[in-house]
């Protein structure tokens, strides 16, 4: 009998014990401060539960009276951004991928990720600036005309400040993220796939509609998810263009709109002192969570269609 | 007896018939566009000005309908429906064309005339009231936060990059990934509440500090500098790795001497483009670093202003003067979207000039 042979093991020595050391540390360390995120909102917030609804700015029944219209004015906003962006979004990364002349797509790609990179504050200064008072003459139409559909309700605004307005604006910053990702998960589409489809001879829409949608369905939905997480959170855009007041409704050409979580905080923080500043982290951290729901059930589509992209 | 037919046959092309020329749907959107907005320019007459942009969209749309209906009389039903998707894809591409160069143009004409007036660029809001004064203290206060932020950030995010990629396997490593990507998503303005929360506990309330704000970027900025750079460092070949190994040499060695080296090109584009991302960030910078009229080099003390705070104040608070202040907040927007533009377009030289020459 022959003893088995020693494992040889490299030897360790104390770069990589450092390297290996640092590289887990920092990895740990984004793991530390995203649960630091987590407790120290709570922790800031628990006052703003415990405390008398009276103490609290505008004096509603409870907390919750406080929070409910900004809940419901970031998800109407962010819905109403979502109904715009998701056809046009849908519609520039089927241009790009399937439509657009090879040679030019790859810089027309571009051109949309320039949306991108301008500032969030600069969308709010055009948003409120230019595009608010250039929509304003359309609003008064729509009252005049449609007047009888709930979401047109007169009186219209006079300054063009409305939600509507606020939803083209984040409509526009969350296109380029939607039309990325949809972008790749459609150049993915198996070739053979198309080709086949084709050869039946199927008109290109027919393609597209047999075999890239079906195929893209799991991504087109995460990119969508991944946008509106991107629309509750945005912040500048909002309070800068809406015109707030602390109302539910869905009549989309008034002067008065729901505002959102991220704008009312930007709006009275720096103001706030006091039970106020809790008050308004606590809005925060119901945005966090919201936000945290979206983007993990976004991320876990991604994920599990990782497994199935082997559909070719 | 039979005689041969002798008269040329004009066989159909089986390609081409039934369908229409290729240049039909030009003709047809030059046609709905002379048409619409001929009559736009007829019915704007009496008043002396007509409405190009109503002309442009009813001609847009007669152009849709009629290219349908078209096809639709000569193609039939499927062709004329692949008509129509043709036309609304394109459609949307152009569509989301106009805010960006509407927008480029605004900030362009709006904020050339004060940018280059003489003092934006060299003094500060201090005492100012009215016209005059600048953005020098907002844009040394934006250097230095968003500085001290990529300085946080960078390593920590390479060095989580090479984790993932070089030792993880396992739970950790897919915790990690997957906590990445949900960081990704948080809300900047959460991201400034919880730095503030973190101040506040140490420091106590109403604390403002330069260096909080960079705090605050680098939650944003870390889980970008992960993706990108675990993605880059991804492409290394294992060839290399392995090529390193069989020499001797330990693996903290390959890492430094080989697989950095290789990918980084791709890093640093990944993290110019990261910076640019955190360097228009408004709303945590507006909770943890305040905002001032003066000069501020002290990123551990007092307030500190920033290009994109200072754009949004402005706005926000004009004085009696109310013009003067819009003039500069569109100055500082163009300010902010040059230094973005520059930092993108150093990482696009950076990748072309730098990534690995590959094929020998």
């Amino acid at each position: 009998m022959t003893a088995a042979p020693a494992r040889i093991t490299a030897k360790k020595r104390l770069g990589d014990r450092l390297f290996s050391g640092g590289a887990l540390t920092a990895g740990a360390l984004i793991l530390v401060v995203l649960a630091g995120v987590a407790i120290f909102l709570v922790a800031q917030s628990i006052p703003a539960f415990l405390v008398d609804p009276s103490d609290i700015k505008g004096e509603p029944d409870s907390f919750w009276a406080y929070v409910g219209p900004l809940v419901f004015g970031t998800v109407w906003a962010a819905a109403l951004a979502l109904l715009i962006a998701v056809p046009i979004a849908l519609g520039i990364s089927l241009f790009i991928s399937h439509y657009a002349p090879r040679r030019l797509a790859q810089g027309l790609g571009y051109t949309i990720d320039l949306l991108a990179a301008v500032p969030s504050v600069v969308y709010g200064l055009w948003g409120a600036g230019v595009l608010a008072p250039a929509i304003q003459p359309f609003y008064v139409w729509l009252t005049e005309n449609l007047g009888w559909f709930p979401l047109f309700t007169p009186p219209v605004s006079g300054t063009g400040r409305t939600i509507l307005t606020v939803a083209i604006v984040l409509a526009v910053m969350i296109l380029p993220i939607i039309t990325a990702l949809c972008r790749e998960v459609f150049l993915q589409t198996p070739k053979l796939h198309e080709e086949a489809a084709l050869a039946l001879g199927a008109t290109r829409w027919e393609m597209i509609k047999m075999a890239v949608l079906p195929f893209g369905r799991p991504g087109i939905i995460s990119a969508v998810m991944l946008g509106l997480g991107r629309a509750l959170g945005e912040t500048m855009a909002v309070a800068m263009v809406l015109s707030p007041a602390l109302i539910i409704t869905f009549v989309v050409t008034s002067s008065q709109n729901p505002t959102t979580i991220p704008a009312n905080i930007a709006l009275n923080y720096p103001e706030a002192h006091g039970i106020d500043v809790n008050v308004l982290i606590a809005t925060g951290l119901i945005l966090f969570v919201i936000t945290f729901a979206v983007n993990s059930v976004a991320r876990w589509a991604v994920s599990r269609r990782k497994e199935f992209s082997g559909a070719n | 007896m039979t005689t041969l037919d002798t008269a040329p046959r004009t066989v159909a092309n089986t390609y081409t018939a039934g369908k229409l020329p290729k240049w039909t749907s030009w003709v047809i959107l030059a046609g709905s566009l002379v048409i619409t907005l001929g009559i736009a320019v007829l019915v704007g007459m009496p008043e002396g000005e007509f409405n190009w942009i109503l002309g442009l969209i009813a001609g847009v749309i007669l152009f849709v309908f009629a290219n349908w209906l078209l096809a639709l009389l000569v193609e039939g039903g499927r062709q004329a429906k692949n008509r129509l998707v043709t036309s609304l894809v394109t459609g949307a591409f152009v569509l989301a064309l106009i805010p960006l160069i509407w927008l480029t143009v605004t900030v362009l004409t709006n904020g050339f005339p004060t940018f280059t007036n003489g003092t934006f660029l060299t003094q500060s809001m201090r005492n100012v009231v009215g016209p005059g004064g600048g953005a020098l203290h907002a844009i040394v206060g934006t250097l230095i936060i968003t500085g001290f932020a990529a300085l946080m950030s960078i390593p920590v995010g390479l060095m989580t990059a090479i984790y993932l990629v070089e030792y993880g396997n396992g739970k950790i490593a897919r915790a990690i990934t997957f906590f990445v990507d949900v960081m990704t998503g948080i809300p900047s303005i959460v991201a400034g509440l919880a730095t503030y929360a973190l101040f506040a506990l140490v420091f106590g309330e109403g604390v403002r500090s330069g260096f909080a704000g960079s705090v605050a970027l680098s939650i944003l900025m870390i889980p970008v500098v992960v993706r990108s750079s675990e993605e880059i460092i991804r492409l290394v070949p294992n060839e290399l790795r392995e090529a390193s190994y069989a020499l001797g040499v330990p693996k903290w060695r390959t890492i430094v001497k080989v697989v950095l080296p290789t990918s980084i090109a791709g890093i640093t584009t990944g993290i110019m483009l990261s910076i640019s991302r955190v360097i228009g960030e408004t709303a945590p910078l507006l909770i943890v670093a305040g905002f001032t009229a003066s000069m501020n080099y002290n990123p551990f003390s007092e307030r500190m202003m920033s290009l994109p705070v200072f754009v949004y104040t402005q706005y926000t608070q004009p004085g009696t003067d109310a013009q003067a202040y819009i003039d500069r907040a569109w100055a500082g927007a163009l300010t902010l979207i040059l230094i973005v533009a520059l930092l993108n377009a150093i990482a696009r030289i950076v990748s072309h000039f730098f990534s690995p020459k590959l094929g020998r």
